[in-house]
C-alpha cells in the first residue's frame, strides 16, 4: 500500500505519460474477478503481521489465519511416507540410505521408472505420468466400490483449481441470450465466480437450504434455471460436496436427485469433491457422484457428462503447496476430450512433484508394507482431531447468541450465521462496506483473527456469515472461537 | 470453422482412419475404443460437443505437442508392445526437455529440494552445511515450515528478495524491487497471465499483440484463447533471425487498420531461431515501443543459454535503465523467467518468475487478485527457482561441485549447438542459421514440389508432412516450422539439440538421410540453393556414398570401389 502512494505521487509530480495498462484499459472481465478468501481481508492480515514484527502495539501477539484450508501452515505435520519417497525422488541418491523405509524406495523407484529421464525434472505428458493416471483410475475403482476408472479419462492437474478452470473454459461459448450459463451453490467457492467473470460465462445461482443444514434442493434448482433461461443458456451445474464454505454432506438420494435434474435440463456435471476424505458426523457418508451415476444404470450411467474433481491439498494429508490434483470425466466426447488435452498442452503439464504426491494419496502403503502402521497412525490421528475440532467448534459456535451454526459434516470450515445490529449494517453501508466484512475487519484489528466474510461466498441477501477453517490445533482453536463469540457479543453491545 | 475443421482433420479431434491413407495404428484404435465404449446410435446428443464448445479454445493450437507429438506416443507404445519399426527408439527432440534427455540435475539443487521436502534430512550427515543453510531458509520462510503450505498468491517473500538479488547482480547493479517481482508456475503461466490482463476492447479496438515469426506457440495459443489479435512480425532469416524495426513498423502499420496494437512480445534468446538480440537491438525495440506506447513483454528464459563466443545476453530491464528517465520511468515490460531451461532443466517442477516495471499499481492489485484465484504457484517449485538465482558462491563447500556441473552443462551446449549448424550447412537445400542460443535448431529445408503435392493431397502442410514421414521412418520427432509460423512458401522443423552429443550426431545423421532419399529432393535442392558451393556434381557423389556405404557412420566402407574417406566429397560422412 504504501509503495502505491508513493508511484502515484511520482506520477503527479513527474507528470509521466498515462500508462499503457490502466484500470480502465485493462481487461473488464478481469476487472470483474472477486476472490475473498484472498481478498483485503487477507491483505491487511499480512500488513498487520509485517507491523507486529516491526514491534507496533496491537491487542493481539499473532495473527491467525483462519481464512483458508492450510492444514500444515496450522502445524499439521506432514505424513512421513509421503514426504519420504517424494525426498527420494527428489534426490535419488538417498536410495541407497539405510534410513529409508523399504516400502518408500520401491515406490520411488517406481516413479522414478515412469518419468522422462527418470527424473522429476522432465515434463511430463500433458495429461499427467501415464502410471499415475492408471493409480487414479485404481482408487476411484476401490472407492466406488469396484465400478472400473478408465485411465485415459483421468488428467492430472494443478491442483483442482486447475482442471476445474479448463473444464469451464471449455464450456463457455454463445453470446447475449445464448451465452453459457453455470449453477453454482450460494454459498460458493468463490474459485467459480471468480473462474466464470474471467470467461465472461453467466453465473447462475442456486441458494442452499441453511435451514436444513445447507441441503440442496432439487426444486431451487429448477426455480434457478428456470429464471436462468430468459437470459442465458444454461449448460452446466457445479456442486461442492462436501461443501465448501458451508461443511454439508450430500446424502445419496440427493445425488440421485441432482443427477436425475442434470440429465433432464440437459447440464454437464461438475462435481467439486475435493474433501471426499474429510468427513465427520457420524450419520453422513461421502458418495461420489460417478458411483451413483454408474449405480443408476442406463439412460444416466451411459449418457450424462460428468467432471469430478480431486486434490491433494485437502483430505488427511493438507499437501496444498505442491499443487496435485486430477479430474475424472465421464461420457465425455472423445473429440471434447482430445481439445482439453490440446489446452492441457500449452501450459506443459502439471507440477511432477505434485503428480507424484498424488500417486501417494491414492495408493498409500497396503497393510503388509513396513509403512503401514506409522501411515495410518498418522491417518488416523488427523482425520479424528478434525472431527473433534467440527465438534468443538459447532457447539461453541451454537451456544453464542447471536451466532447460530450448521453441523460442520465434512469439510474445513464453519459458515456460522451472526448477527448484525442495525447501527452496525448503517455504519458499514455507510463505509461502502458489506456488513459482514466490516464485522471481520473489526474482527482482525481487534483479535488478529482472519476470517472470511460470508458476503465473499455469497448469501440469502439480509443474511450475514463468516467463514473459519476448524484448521488450529485444538486448544488454540478453543481460545479463538472464545475469543471470537467474546468479540461478537461485545460487537453487537457496542452497535446496539 | 475453417481452422477448427483443419485443426480436427490434423488429429486433434476424434479419430478417423489417419491422414496418411493407412490403417490406423493399434494404439489409436485402442485409444478409440476405449472412448466409444457404447453404443453411439441410442444415445441423445452431448451437452459438450465440438460445436458446441468454446470456439476460442477450438481455434487454440499448440505444435510442440501437437498432432506429432501424440503420433510419437503411439509410435512408442507400438514398440514397447514388440511391433517391429525400423528404429528401436523414438528420439523426442520435439520439446526442450533436458533432463528427458538424460542431463542430470544438479547435484546441489536436488539436495536443498530433498531437505525442504523431507526436513529429518537436516541431521543427515551426508548432505552439506550450505545446502542445509538454503534449505533452512527457504523453510523459515514457508508457512509451517513446510513446503505443503499454500504461499502468498505472488510466492514466498524471502524468494521473491533472493530473484530482486539476482536481478540486481545480473545487471550490473541496476535495482530490482522485490514488490515487482512475481513467482509463477513455469515462465507459460507469468506469460498468459500478463496476456490475459492486457487483452480488451471490441472490433478494432480489439487488443493486438505483436509476436515474432517464427514464435513459440504459446503464444499464438494464448492470444487465440483470448480473442486477442495476433499481429505478426517477421525476422529476418537471411541475417541471423534479426529483429528488424522496420519490420515491426510495417506490423503495427497495417494492424492498426483492424485492431489496437497494444503489446509487444520479444523472445531473446530466440526461440526456436536461437537467435541473440544485440544491444543496439534492444535499444531500437525499447525505443519503438516507447513511441507506439506498447507494453513489453520480454521472453528471456534462454538467458543463460547463449554459446556464440561473439554473442552475450541483455536483459531488457537493463538496457530500459540504461537508457535514462525517459525510458525508464515510461515504458513497462514484463521480463520472464523460468527453472526449465539454462544449465538446470528443471522443467517439471514448473517454477518461474516476472520482474514488471513501471506497472500502474493498480494494475498490481489487479494482478495479485488475479493470481491469488489459482492460490499460489507450487511451492517446490518456488524453492527450485530460489536455488537458481541463489546458488553457492566462492568459499561455500558446494561451490566448485556446483560449477563445474554448470559448466559442463552449457560446455556441452555450446558444443551441439556449433555441431549442429555446421551439419546442416554441410547439406545443399538445408540452410541454418548459427545457433547462438536457446536449445534449438530451426534450419530451412527444401522440399520438392512432388512432396508438397501428396502434402496437399493429405492437407497437411508440407513441413508436417516431412516431419511425420520422418518420425514414421526414423523415431525422431521433431516439430514443423509451421506450428511455429514461417514466411510463406518455405519450410523449417524446429529440433532440439539436447541429446547427449552421440546421440545428437546419429539424429542428425539419419534426418540428413531422410533428407537424401526424399525423391526428388537432389536435383532441385541444388537448383534451390545458388549460393551454395556444393556443386550439382559433388552432390550426387555425396548421395551415392549415402546409397553405397552401408552406414552413415561407417567411414571404412567403400564407395565406388574406394574407401569413402578418399573422397574428397566425403567430408560429409567422415564428419560422422
Amino acid at each position: 500500500m504504501a509503495s502505491s502512494t508513493v508511484d502515484q505521487s511520482q506520477v503527479a509530480r513527474n507528470g509521466l505519460r498515462e500508462k499503457v495498462l490502466t484500470l480502465n484499459s485493462m481487461n473488464p472481465r478481469v476487472r470483474r474477478v472477486e476472490y475473498a478468501v484472498r481478498g483485503p481481508i487477507v491483505q491487511r492480515a499480512l500488513e498487520l503481521e509485517q507491523e507486529l514484527r516491526q514491534g507496533v502495539k496491537k491487542p493481539f501477539t499473532e495473527v491467525i489465519r483462519a481464512n483458508i484450508g492450510d492444514a500444515q501452515a496450522m502445524g499439521q505435520r506432514p505424513i512421513t511416507f509421503l514426504r519420504q519417497v517424494l525426498a527420494l525422488c527428489v534426490n535419488p541418491d538417498l536410495l541407497n540410505s539405510p534410513n529409508f523405509p523399504d516400502d518408500a524406495k520401491k515406490r520411488a523407484e517406481r516413479i522414478l521408472q515412469a518419468c522422462g529421464g527418470h527424473s522429476l525434472g522432465a515434463y511430463s505428458i500433458s495429461s499427467g505420468i501415464q502410471l499415475i493416471r492408471e493409480d487414479v483410475a485404481q482408487y476411484i475403482e476401490r472407492r466406488d466400490g469396484g465400478i472400473p476408472a478408465d485411465p485415459n479419462n483421468v488428467f492430472l492437474s494443478t491442483g483442482a483449481s486447475d482442471a476445474i478452470v479448463t473444464v469451464l473454459k471449455l464450456l463457455v461459448a454463445g453470446e447475449g441470450h445464448t451465452r453459457t450459463g453455470v449453477l453454482i451453490p450460494i454459498p460458493q467457492y468463490p474459485l467459480y465466480s471468480a473462474t466464470l467473470a474471467e470467461l465472461g460465462a453467466v453465473q447462475v445461482d442456486y441458494y442452499l437450504e441453511e435451514e436444513r443444514a445447507w441441503a440442496l434442493d432439487v426444486a431451487e434448482l429448477h426455480r434457478a434455471l428456470c429464471q436462468a433461461r430468459d437470459h442465458c443458456c444454461p449448460r452446466a451445474l457445479c456442486v461442492i460436496n462436501p461443501g465448501n464454505p458451508t461443511g454439508q454432506v450430500q446424502t445419496r438420494e440427493c445425488i440421485e436427485d441432482v443427477i436425475r435434474f442434470a440429465f433432464q435440463e440437459r447440464l454437464f456435471l461438475l462435481a467439486d469433491e475435493v474433501y471426499q476424505d474429510n468427513v465427520y458426523s457420524a450419520g453422513s457418508q461421502f458418495h461420489s457422484f460417478k458411483k451413483v451415476l454408474m449405480e443408476m444404470g442406463p439412460p444416466y450411467a451411459v449418457q450424462q457428462e460428468l467432471a469430478s474433481f480431486h486434490s491433494t491439498s485437502k483430505g488427511y494429508m493438507g499437501e496444498c503447496g505442491f499443487r496435485g490434483g486430477y479430474v475424472e470425466v465421464v461420457n465425455m466426447d472423445p473429440a471434447v476430450q482430445q481439445q482439453m488435452l490440446k489446452l492441457m498442452s500449452v501450459r506443459l503439464c502439471p507440477p511432477v512433484p505434485g503428480q507424484a504426491l498424488l500417486d501417494l494419496v491414492v495408493s498409500p502403503p497396503a497393510p503388509t508394507d513396513p509403512s503401514f502402521m506409522q501411515f495410518q497412525a498418522e491417518r488416523q490421528a488427523v482425520l479424528a482431531e478434525l472431527a473433534a475440532k467440527a465438534r468443538l467448534t459447532e457447539q461453541v459456535f451454537s451456544e453464542a447468541p447471536g451466532i447460530s451454526c450448521n453441523p460442520v459434516q465434512g469439510a474445513m470450515y464453519s459458515f456460522p450465521r451472526i448477527q448484525l445490529p442495525p447501527r452496525a449494517v448503517q455504519l458499514a453501508q455507510e463505509l461502502g462496506l458489506a456488513p459482514d466484512m466490516f464485522f471481520c475487519l473489526c474482527l482482525l484489528e481487534e483479535t488478529g483473527i482472519c476470517v472470511v466474510p460470508g458476503s465473499g461466498f455469497g448469501q440469502r441477501e439480509g443474511t450475514y456469515h463468516f467463514r473459519m477453517t476448524i484448521l488450529p490445533p485444538l486448544e488454540k482453536l478453543r481460545l479463538l472461537l472464545e475469543k471470537l463469540t467474546r468479540f461478537h457479543a461485545k460487537f453487537t453491545l457496542e452497535y446496539s | 470453422m475453417q481452422r477448427a475443421a483443419a485443426l480436427l482433420r490434423r488429429g486433434c479431434g476424434p479419430r478417423t482412419p489417419g491422414p496418411w491413407g493407412r490403417n490406423q495404428s493399434s494404439a489409436a484404435a485402442e485409444a478409440s475404443a476405449v472412448l466409444n465404449v457404447r453404443p453411439e446410435r441410442s444415445r441423445r446428443e452431448r451437452i459438450l460437443t465440438l460445436e458446441s464448445m468454446n470456439p476460442q479454445v477450438k481455434a487454440v493450437e499448440y505444435a510442440v505437442r501437437g498432432p506429432i507429438v501424440l503420433k510419437a506416443g503411439e509410435i512408442e507404445l507400438e514398440l514397447q508392445r514388440g511391433i517391429k519399426k525400423p528404429f528401436t527408439e523414438v528420439i523426442r527432440a520435439n520439446i526442450g526437455d533436458a533432463q528427458a534427455m538424460g542431463q542430470q540435475p544438479i547435484t546441489f539443487l536436488r539436495q536443498v529440494m530433498a531437505l525442504c521436502t523431507y526436513p529429518n534430512l537436516l541431521d543427515s550427515p551426508s548432505f552439506p552445511e550450505d545446502a542445509k543453510k538454503r534449505a533452512r531458509r527457504i523453510l523459515q520462510a514457508c508457512g509451517g515450515n513446510s513446503l505443503g503450505s499454500y504461499s502468498a498468491s505472488q510466492g514466498v517473500n524471502c524468494i521473491r528478495e533472493d530473484v530482486a538479488a539476482y536481478i540486481t547482480r545480473r545487471d550490473g547493479g541496476v535495482p530490482a524491487d522485490p514488490d515487482n517481482i512475481y513467482l509463477t508456475t513455469g515462465a507459460s503461466d507469468g506469460i498468459s497471465t500478463i496476456l490475459k490482463i492486457l487483452v480488451s476492447g471490441g472490433g478494432k479496438s480489439r487488443t493486438g499483440v505483436l509476436i515474432p515469426i517464427p514464435q513459440y506457440p504459446l503464444y499464438s495459443a494464448v492470444i487465440s484463447e483470448l480473442d486477442a489479435i495476433q499481429v505478426n512480425y517477421y525476422l529476418d532469416e537471411e541475417n541471423c533471425w534479426a529483429l528488424n524495426v522496420n519490420e515491426l513498423r510495417r506490423a503495427v502499420k497495417e494492424a492498426k487498420d483492424h485492431c489496437d496494437p497494444k503489446v509487444l512480445c520479444i523472445i531473446n534468446p530466440g526461440n526456436p531461431t536461437g537467435q541473440v538480440q544485440s544491444r543496439k537491438c534492444i535499444e531500437d525495440v525499447i525505443h519503438f515501443a516507447w513511441e507506439e506506447k506498447l507494453f513489453l513483454l520480454a521472453d528471456e528464459v534462454y538467458q543463460d543459454n547463449v554459446y556464440s563466443p561473439d554473442c552475450r545476453f541483455h536483459s531488457f530491464k537493463k538496457v530500459l535503465y540504461e537508457m535514462g528517465p525517459e525510458y525508464s520511468s515510461n515504458v513497462e515490460l514484463a521480463s520472464f523467467h523460468s527453472t526449465s531451461k539454462g544449465y538446470m532443466g528443471e522443467c517439471g517442477y514448473r517454477g518461474g518468475y516476472m520482474e514488471v516495471i513501471n506497472l500502474h499499481p493498480e494494475i498490481k492489485g489487479q494482478l495479485v487478485k488475479l493470481l491469488s484465484v489459482r492460490l499460489c504457484p507450487p511451492v517446490s517449485g518456488q524453492a527450485a527457482m530460489d536455488i537458481v538465482v541463489n546458488p553457492p558462491v566462492p568459499g561455500e563447500e558446494s561451490f566448485e561441485q556446483f560449477s563445474r556441473e554448470k559448466e559442463s552443462v552449457l560446455g556441452n551446449l555450446a558444443k551441439k549447438a556449433k555441431l549442429t549448424e555446421d551439419l546442416f550447412n554441410q547439406v545443399p537445400g538445408i540452410h541454418c542459421n548459427p545457433l547462438q542460443g536457446a536449445m534449438y535448431a530451426f534450419p530451412r529445408i527444401f522440399l520438392p514440389a512432388k512432396a508438397v503435392e501428396a502434402a496437399q493431397a493429405h492437407q497437411m502442410a508440407p513441413d508436417m508432412f516431412y516431419c511425420m514421414k520422418l518420425l514414421e521412418e526414423t523415431g525422431i520427432c521433431v516439430v514443423p516450422g509451421s506450428g511455429f509460423g514461417q514466411r510463406e512458401g518455405t519450410y523449417h522443423f524446429r529440433m532440439t539439440i539436447l541429446p547427449p552429443v552421440e546421440k545428437l550426431k546419429t539424429v542428425l545423421q539419419k534426418i540428413l538421410f531422410r533428407y537424401f532419399s526424399c525423391p526428388g529432393t537432389t536435383r532441385e535442392s541444388c537448383h534451390l540453393r545458388s549460393h551454395s558451393e556444393v556443386t550439382s556434381m559433388k552432390f550426387l557423389s555425396l548421395i551415392q556414398i549415402c546409397v553405397c556405404s552401408v552406414s552413415w557412420g561407417s567411414t571404412a566402407g567403400l564407395c565406388l570401389g574406394r574407401p569413402i574417406a578418399a573422397h574428397p566429397e566425403a567430408q560429409l560422412a567422415v564428419l560422422f
